[in-house]
């Protein structure tokens, strides 16, 4: 199973056509809207006070409760969303020209740039309560679920089976029994997958989603991740063993409970079986599928399942013209909507940067945007250098790669906030550089997609292709340039887009870290995007937000789409 | 004779092509299907017959021309029209019993009465005792009866299979094909009428009724073949290898122009034409084997087909090659090696290759085209899409990619140009 890449990689048409521009105009929008709407309701909320969170590690279980349902109603929402979306994505093109490009710009937008603007507006529907926060910390959640999902389910709909396709036609399924029978079965292995990933992405931004702070605005909601603002804030490093140790607990029985037993049940859909790759096992599917009782319980659900898909009306919408579906005349209304609305979007934008924007803050979030490349650049090198070694010896010793690989999946869960204590210690301790000594938080949680990706794909090479290199005397360095890199290539790639997107969005977090009473900051785009959430300022933020996607989808497509197709045609084995 | 099941009347199906003109894939297609008759449709690769099936059956929207099923236009997947896939085409995630259900379910038949029928219709294919399991677990053979009981299930009038046995090893085919004609003969499937399409000339002589002979772009009908022979028929009966000789000359006489230059009655290539994707190496095999006993030069090529264990299909774009080099000639079903391809067979590795190189310049006008094309060049380089661009005015972006690789694997063998792949440049020189 393979990582997801971003649309803006894997598409070879023009870099940037007008859809690009019509999906950043209304994202801008969409972003400026929320900051305005945020700006006015700021005043009231503030004098919101909650309970104050206890250190008391007693008081874990119930905020690992908490934070583990907010992250599970943030998954249903993005199933909701995956669904329908990439649905409508997948199967309308006209649809799918303003989608596409849409999804891909809000891939690159910063997820902690989703919660600055967005919480004083979520906060606002629920005034006084915390509903509006729990609200807000779904959503952020949900930002950083969501958009790969989606895109994950679109390229499993673009690619079913073309006789498939023709058989479901032929016998006159139905479009909702379709896409109940063959659609998400096909997508659902590539899904998952997906969904587990999401999951590890969601915890690294955990601390930030319930421990919201803007501007005036302070909301605490109980959870794992403001048990660890607390912690940081107070300098208690007790509290942050038992943090760790809770978040490896809840990590395990979500593996355990829920995962799992579903990559297990999805293994049944696999469309391809690869020979002598042993189906995944869980004991927790086991007893389910066993048990009567589940069956029992189950049985209504099914059998209201099945009933949905009994036509009830018989033929009438099969013998319709499939090439005169209604689809064609809201096409024109649609786009005309659409343009309506970028119109919107884009006077709304220009009133907003002619209101608070100068050319020097322009220029000085460039400039921000430039160093934060830079780390990123030079970071992504290191980790390479580091992983790529190492995920080749461990990928071609199976026995080494099942340890390995879910230490590296509870890591990549691992927030960057938690290694404050020691990384701003040391800073302060030894007087070292912020610029350089924070950067390394920020491919904290990313660089073990880069030792993921390497692994599988030195697993993959075929034993015939390693026996031959035996069999040559082919060893060294001669092995690793013949070899090892080569075969490895496509999967590294894929890897090091996902941590370079990781890491941008991460810089947020890692460019400013504080323990107790020392805040230390480095000079980048992420720092300034937290400083200015922290000052409130809806102006700058949306404009740091803005340049740092600006940099992602730019980098994306000049530096990874073609790296990213190189590798494809010229080293993808079989 | 019975009353039309289906008729198919002026059918036409094309592409938009890049230069704005269209490519036509099927061209004046006229079939009628009576009750009781399986029709086959028989042709090459790229004859246009899967997309007649697939039109027939509502998948795809013809040009022009219509597709009449009991009197009304087809112009969507009509019930009553059911079909079996060359890929078999089962639902992996769901076991046999439902792969069969499922086009019950589409019906919306009350619950008992689906079981029934599935039931019925594995019992009536063979398929007993296999209800749970999943496509996976079984061989290519199993997996396609559930592709039959699928499609026989919702009691089709009309059965359209699509080279149902090409996936399948030769044995396991046979028996199916038996086991089909079987139940056919005995009037136990519920189905009025049979489609077949194939490349395999003896499949098609041995099951239908009828065979409709397509020739290749565009396709169109290029003759019907009426076959009377009783059920069950024997392949080695001289009625049998008579029709099957008979669709061996009708499909190798007018291939691939029918184009005349002097004496010389193979075609000549154009620059558009299409040419096919074979290897140098499979070429020299066969003018070898040609060339040796029991042949010595001449051989029949069903017979050929046969000792080579090739279908016709895979011979007729070598035995197409070998024409168009002037290796070999083909007349009346046979082929014949020309001298020029008994002096190939006798040389060795470098003398065939300047004799390849020859025959390459002087009747491949696409090779002699790009090899003027870099001489004329100041360093002697073209990039790739020059070409692409000049032959996508003639033909579909698919045949310019084969049609491109043929000759850059015949270049490179032939040592007329050199071909870059990671650039995409043509090149006159060989890396030294």
């Amino acid at each position: 199973m393979r990582l997801f890449v971003p649309i803006s990689v894997t598409g070879w048409a023009r870099l940037f056509s007008r859809w690009d521009i019509l999906a950043v105009l209304l994202i801008l929008g969409l972003l400026v809207f929320l900051a305005e709407a945020s700006h006015n309701v700021l005043q009231p909320l503030a004098e919101l006070q909650k309970q104050p969170p206890s250190l008391d590690p007693r008081h874990l279980p119930e905020y690992a409760a908490r934070t583990t349902l907010r992250m599970l109603i943030a998954m249903v929402l993005s199933l909701i969303f995956t669904f329908t979306y990439a649905t409508v994505a997948a199967k309308s093109r006209s649809a799918e020209r303003l989608l596409v490009p849409l999804l891909d710009i809000l891939q690159s937008v910063p997820i902690l740039g989703f919660i600055s603007v967005t919480v004083v507006f979520f906060m606002s529907l629920a005034p006084g309560r915390v509903l509006g926060a729990e609200l807000a910390s779904i959503f952020a959640i949900f930002t950083s679920q969501a958009w790969n999902m989606a895109f994950s389910f679109y390229q499993s709909l673009r690619t079913v089976p073309i006789e498939l396709e023709e058989a479901s036609r032929n016998f006159g399924l139905s479009s909702w029994m379709r896409f109940w029978r063959l659609d998400v079965p096909f997508a659902m292995p590539q899904l998952i997958w997906n969904m587990m990933m999401s999951m590890s992405g969601s915890w690294f931004f955990v601390v930030a989603s319930e421990a919201i702070s803007v501007g005036n605005t302070t909301v605490t909601l109980p959870g794992i991740g403001s048990y660890i603002a607390l912690a940081i804030e107070r300098r208690d490093l007790a509290a942050v063993s038992w943090a760790i140790g809770t978040m490896l607990v809840v990590i395990l029985i979500y593996d355990q409970v829920l995962f799992r037993p579903l990559v297990a049940w999805a293994d049944r859909f696999r469309f391809e079986q690869e020979p002598g790759v042993a189906a995944p096992e869980s004991w927790v599917f086991d007893v389910l599928r066993r048990s009567r009782v589940v069956e029992r319980l189950t049985e209504p659900f099914a059998a209201l399942f099945r009933l949905s898909m009994r036509p009830r009306h018989l033929d009438k919408t099969r013998l319709v013209d499939p090439a005169k579906r209604p689809g064609r005349r809201w096409a024109f209304q649609l786009s005309l909507l659409v343009a309506a609305l970028a119109a919107v979007a884009l006077w709304q934008s220009l009133r907003f940067v002619v209101e608070g924007i100068t050319l020097s803050d322009v220029f000085t979030t460039l400039l921000l945007g430039f160093a934060t490349l830079i780390r990123v650049i030079v970071l992504i090198a290191i980790a390479s250098i580091i992983w790529v070694p190492i995920g080749v010896w461990v990928g071609t010793r199976p026995r080494v790669a099942n340890y390995v690989q879910p230490v590296a999946q509870f890591l990549a869960a691992f927030p960057a906030n938690l290694l404050f204590p020691i990384v701003v210690s040391a800073i302060v301790a030894w007087r070292l550089s912020p610029n350089i000594w924070l950067s390394p938080l920020m491919i904290l949680g990313t660089q073990w997609y880069i030792l993921f990706n390497v692994i599988a794909g030195a697993a993959a090479i075929p034993a015939e292709l390693r026996s031959v290199a035996v069999n040559l005397r082919v060893r060294g360095w001669l092995w690793w340039r013949r070899v090892g890199l080569p075969a490895v290539f496509p999967y590294y790639v894929t890897g090091a887009i996902t941590a370079s997107g990781g890491s941008w969005n991460a810089s947020i977090v890692a460019e400013v870290a504080s323990w107790g009473d020392e805040h230390l900051q480095a000079f980048g785009l992420g720092a300034y995007i937290a400083q200015q959430t922290d000052a409130g300022d809806f102006h700058r933020i949306v404009l740091g937000i803005v340049v740092m996607s600006l940099f992602v989808v730019v980098i994306n497509r000049l530096f990874w789409r073609p790296l990213y197709h190189y590798a494809e045609r010229k080293f993808r084995l079989g | 004779m019975g009353a039309a099941l289906l008729d198919v009347h002026a059918l036409r199906q094309s592409f938009p092509r890049a230069d704005g003109g269209e490519h036509l894939v099927l061209d004046g297609v006229e079939l009628s299907l009576a009750q009781g008759q399986i029709v086959g449709l028989l042709g090459r690769t790229g004859s246009g017959k899967s997309t007649l099936l697939r039109l027939i059956a509502g998948l795809a929207q013809p040009s022009g021309g219509t597709v009449t099923y009991l009197g009304e236009p087809v112009t969507a997947p009509a019930p009553g029209i059911a079909m079996v896939f060359q890929s078999f085409a089962l639902f992996p995630w769901l076991s046999v019993l439902e792969n069969v259900q499922l086009g019950l379910e589409a019906l919306g038949l009350p619950e008992p009465e689906i079981r029934k029928r599935a039931l019925a219709a594995i019992d009536l294919i063979g398929l007993d005792g296999y209800e749970s399991a999943y496509p996976r677990e079984l061989s290519g053979g199993m997996r396609q009866r559930v592709g039959f009981a699928r499609a026989l299930v919702v009691h089709p009038n009309i059965l359209l299979m699509d080279e149902p046995f090409s996936a399948l090893d030769v044995l396991t085919a046979e028996t199916l094909r038996t086991d089909f004609l079987e139940l056919w003969g005995e009037g136990k499937l519920p189905i009025k009428g049979v489609i077949l399409v194939t490349h395999n000339i003896e499949e098609a002589v041995l099951m239908c009724d009828r065979i409709l002979l397509f020739s290749t772009n565009p396709g169109r009908i290029i003759s019907e073949i009426a076959v009377d022979l009783k059920q069950p028929r024997n392949r080695l009966d001289p009625r049998f290898r008579d029709l099957v000789e008979k669709i061996y000359v009708a499909m190798t006489a007018r291939t691939p122009a029918p184009l005349q230059i002097g004496t010389s009655a193979a075609p000549a290539a154009t620059l558009n034409t299409v040419l096919p994707r074979v290897s140098a190496n499979l070429l020299a095999g066969l003018v070898e084997t040609l060339a040796a006993a029991p042949y010595n030069g001449r051989a029949d090529l069903p017979v050929l087909a046969d000792e080579l264990h090739m279908e016709a299909d895979e011979l007729f774009p070598v035995s197409d090659a070998l024409q168009l080099l002037r290796f070999a000639e083909i007349e009346g079903g046979d082929i014949k090696l020309t001298d020029v391809g008994k002096q190939f067979a006798e040389l060795g590795t470098d003398d065939r290759k300047r004799l390849f190189q020859r025959q390459l310049l002087a009747y491949v006008p696409l090779a002699a085209h790009i090899r003027h094309v870099l001489q004329e060049r100041a360093n002697h380089t073209a990039p790739k899409s020059r070409f692409f661009d000049e032959l996508e005015d003639h033909m579909s972006p698919e045949d310019v990619d084969l049609t491109l690789r043929a000759v850059t694997a015949w270049g490179r063998y032939a040592e007329v140009f050199a071909y870059d792949d990671d650039s995409g440049t043509f090149s006159m020189e060989n890396p030294t």
